[in-house]
């Protein structure tokens, strides 16, 4: 494990739970893949081992098919294909993984993006026979669009080359110059077969010139995504708690609490803070959760919030810490990936929802769709299913968005059609002038017009 | 032990946080609650959202008739303990008044799809939470945190609203509700641990008991009304337990000793067969079965 390369901060490796998210384009292998990361890391039970064993035989298969482990639907199976996003869960002893496994075809944008918003690790599969091609630039595109903060290439089928090292050098190479070109500078190249297990869990013998960890080495030495403490403090309004008469005991019939989430940085009692989109300030009183009142809490915390002042907040609001309060905004730039049937134009009413505040918005310019074979922007009337574009919005009321750049909670909205609720896209903001000199790592995705 | 800590602290925060969302959002919400150690743990969830309310929707339990009476008699003191109002939706009543049939096979799992859906209408429910979890079962991983169910109450696995973010979409048209699986990321050794933390009473089915029982298909039932052995079975005294809940003619005890929840969680950690293969003849009757059942509207 010495030889890795990673900037691990605990000389014990991390631990706890890791999200990761797998794509690759049909026939890439990738239900294979992740049949043997959890078969080799002995993550599969007996019966679900005999299940995959009886209906291998029943079609005819010599050897067991791995994929059986995680094509759950009857058209998958029947078909070959992985249609939609399966969930899986698995552990080393030291770590526990959530994995969410995105299937590369048709709605592949829309499942890729599905996956890897919420996750710290994107593994994207190619073919080695292949090399990249357009599923894996829309997937690296992804990747650096939604700042997924790992990013691992699996270059498969090494076996079907004879585990040639020229030619895993010259995949190698393509990934990198176009990964440079999306401004994702740290990407992990290894050569796998998931077939035969090569590189999955342990290292072959097969590919004796690659000096790299294997797949499940490396997933055990990243970090998590980095929720940093010192970071300003969010925290979205979902509930407010008033009892009264259903209190669950006569001490709370007159407790007003706010619940909601941090959605980043750190709150203690005592602390100035803004409510927004009001601007009035106050002091938080104290912090709850069923248990205890808490001395502090920070990012992905469930709690309840008492202000000293008695406030008119409602379901919705945004309360910040007030040295760095964002701004409420009415006018959003955004990249988005459109991902309805539906094709979005401009001058469409829609919904948006940010945080726990959604609010009636209008789509008033499409600025161009990013042609990914060039990276480069490239005017467009209308966004199809599995654009990526950029979009001016307007809403309807004030809401305090943030940089994607500089927030993933802040920045990042959904649009939705006030007519069916379905999801139309997900949106990540671009705030040029409230940036206030911050850098934001550089995206070639994110151009000027 | 503090990453197991850290990862439970997690999934409660996530669960909480999806119960503000959906409550927030929409009207009239029911969590489906049968007395399992999942519906008993999403019931937890819950209060700890809205404390120090008490839990603002009501629950409703799809009654199959076959229940085993510890269960029962622990679902009705835990609504009573928690002050919440109980819709149930009874197999019994339909199949009574002719509205479904008996199965051939006497299991009354796949009977209860209608009765749910029939609640849902009448009550006007639009979100319905329930305790699945994404490793349970195959089709289960493809399910979304918050799923939308069309007016047949039918889940289409190949055209699921996209989940991005943490931004839960529970918006659906009149007639439409939403299915919200707070526990989607949860293990059965994570519930496990859950419970011994925060130390959540279970049906005592659960743990170690001795009991009559027989082999079927390579399963241990209980004999009792709704599951009568044949007359080549054998009943043996048998020391037991339950690692799911449910219709007591097609649910399978398991040998064990595990009569703490300390010991349960050595079992479930070092088993080898998933608590559905061992213990649920109904998910065995095709590799698609629960697949078919969640198109049909079943949770």
């Amino acid at each position: 494990m010495s030889q890795i390369p990673l900037p691990t901060r605990t000389i014990a490796g991390p631990t706890g739970l890791l999200r990761l998210a797998t794509a690759g384009s049909v026939d890439d292998g990738k239900s294979t893949l992740v049949g043997r990361l959890l078969h080799d890391s002995k993550n599969v039970l007996a019966d679900q081992w005999d299940a995959v064993e009886r209906v291998s035989r029943e079609r005819g298969f010599t050897g067991a098919d791995l994929a059986l482990l995680t094509d759950g639907l009857r058209a998958e199976r029947e078909q070959g294909i992985t249609i939609d996003v399966a969930y899986r869960y698995f552990s080393t002893g030291t770590r526990n993984f959530v994995l969410a496994d995105c299937p590369g075809h048709v709605q592949y944008t829309r499942n890729t993006v599905t996956g890897a918003s919420t996750s710290d690790v994107i593994i994207v599969l190619i073919d080695v026979r292949t090399g990249v091609v357009e599923q894996t630039r829309r997937h690296l595109a992804v990747a650096a669009l939604l700042r997924v903060p790992h990013v691992i290439v699996v270059v498969n089928k090494i076996d079907l080359v004879n585990h040639d090292r020229g030619r895993f050098a010259e995949v190698d190479a393509q990934v990198r110059q176009f990964c440079d070109g999306l401004g994702i500078h740290q990407v992990h190249t290894l050569p796998v077969s998931a077939l035969n297990g090569d590189n999955v869990v342990e290292k072959s013998d097969n590919t004796s010139w690659y000096e790299g960890p294997s797949l499940l080495e490396l997933l055990g030495t990243l970090e998590p995504a980095i929720t940093d403490a010192d970071a300003p403090f969010r925290f979205s309004v979902q509930y407010v708690l008033r009892p009264q008469s259903a209190a669950i005991d006569q001490a709370h019939v007159e407790y007003r609490g706010l619940a909601g989430r941090v959605e980043s940085g750190t709150v203690r009692p005592g602390d100035e803070v803004v409510v927004l989109p009001s601007g009035r300030r106050t002091r938080i009183a104290g912090i709850d959760t069923a248990t205890a009142e808490l001395e502090s809490a920070g990012a992905g915390q469930s709690v309840a919030l008492r202000l000293a002042d008695d406030l008119d907040v409602a379901r919705g609001d945004v309360v910040a810490g007030a040295e760095e309060p964002p701004e409420a905004v009415r006018e959003v730039d955004a990249m988005v990936c459109w991902l309805a049937e539906v094709p979005l134009r401009s001058r469409q009413r829609v919904l948006f929802k940010h945080g726990s505040r959604t609010v009636p918005a209008i789509v008033t310019d499409l600025h161009g769709r990013l042609e990914l074979s060039t990276l480069e922007p490239e005017t467009a009337d209308a966004f199809d299913l599995n654009d990526i574009g950029r979009i001016s919005i307007r809403l309807s009321q004030p809401v305090p968005v943030e940089d994607y750049g500089k927030s993933r909670s802040g920045g990042s909205f959904i649009l939705i059609d006030p007519q069916s609720g379905g999801t139309l896209a997900a949106g990540m903001a671009k705030l040029e002038k409230n940036g206030s000199g911050v850098a934001v790592p550089k995206l070639t995705i994110e151009w000027e017009i | 032990m503090s990453t197991q800590r850290d990862q439970l602290d997690q999934l409660e925060n996530e669960a909480i946080h999806i119960f503000r969302e959906v409550v927030g959002e929409l009207e009239r919400p029911v969590v489906l609650f049968s007395g399992g150690k999942d519906s008993v743990v999403l019931l937890h969830l819950a209060a700890k959202a809205f404390w120090p309310g008490r839990i603002p929707f009501p629950v409703m339990h799809v009654d199959t008739g076959h229940n085993f009476p510890e269960v029962l008699e622990f679902r009705d003191r835990t609504v009573a303990r928690l002050g919440l109002r109980l819709v149930v939706a009874s197999v019994q009543d339909y199949i009574d008044d002719g509205r479904l049939a008996e199965r051939a096979d006497g299991t009354r799992n796949p009977l209860q799809t209608v009765p749910l859906l029939d609640g849902i209408v009448e009550n006007r429910f639009d979100a319905v939470f329930g305790g699945a979890r994404r490793d349970e079962e195959k089709a289960r991983a493809k399910e979304r945190v918050v799923s939308l169910r069309d007016e047949f109450g039918a889940w289409d696995p190949r055209n699921q609203r996209p989940e991005l973010w943490n931004l839960y979409n529970p918006r659906h048209r009149p007639g439409e509700h939403v299915r919200v699986f707070p526990l989607s990321n949860w293990t059965e050794l994570d519930i496990w641990r859950y419970i011994e933390r925060e130390n959540i009473e279970l049906p005592s089915l659960y743990y170690a008991h001795e009991r009559e029982v027989f082999q079927r298909s390579g399963m241990l039932l209980a004999v009792g009304p709704h599951s009568q052995p044949g007359e080549k079975d054998v009943i043996e005294r048998r020391v037991v337990r339950y690692r799911t809940v449910g219709d007591m003619s097609c649910t399978g005890a398991v040998a064990s000793q595990a009569a703490s929840v300390a010991a349960v969680i050595a079992e479930v950690a070092s088993t080898t067969i998933t608590e559905r293969g061992a213990t649920r003849a109904d998910d065995r009757i095709s590799e698609a079965a629960m697949e078919d059942r969640k198109k049909e509207g079943y949770f």
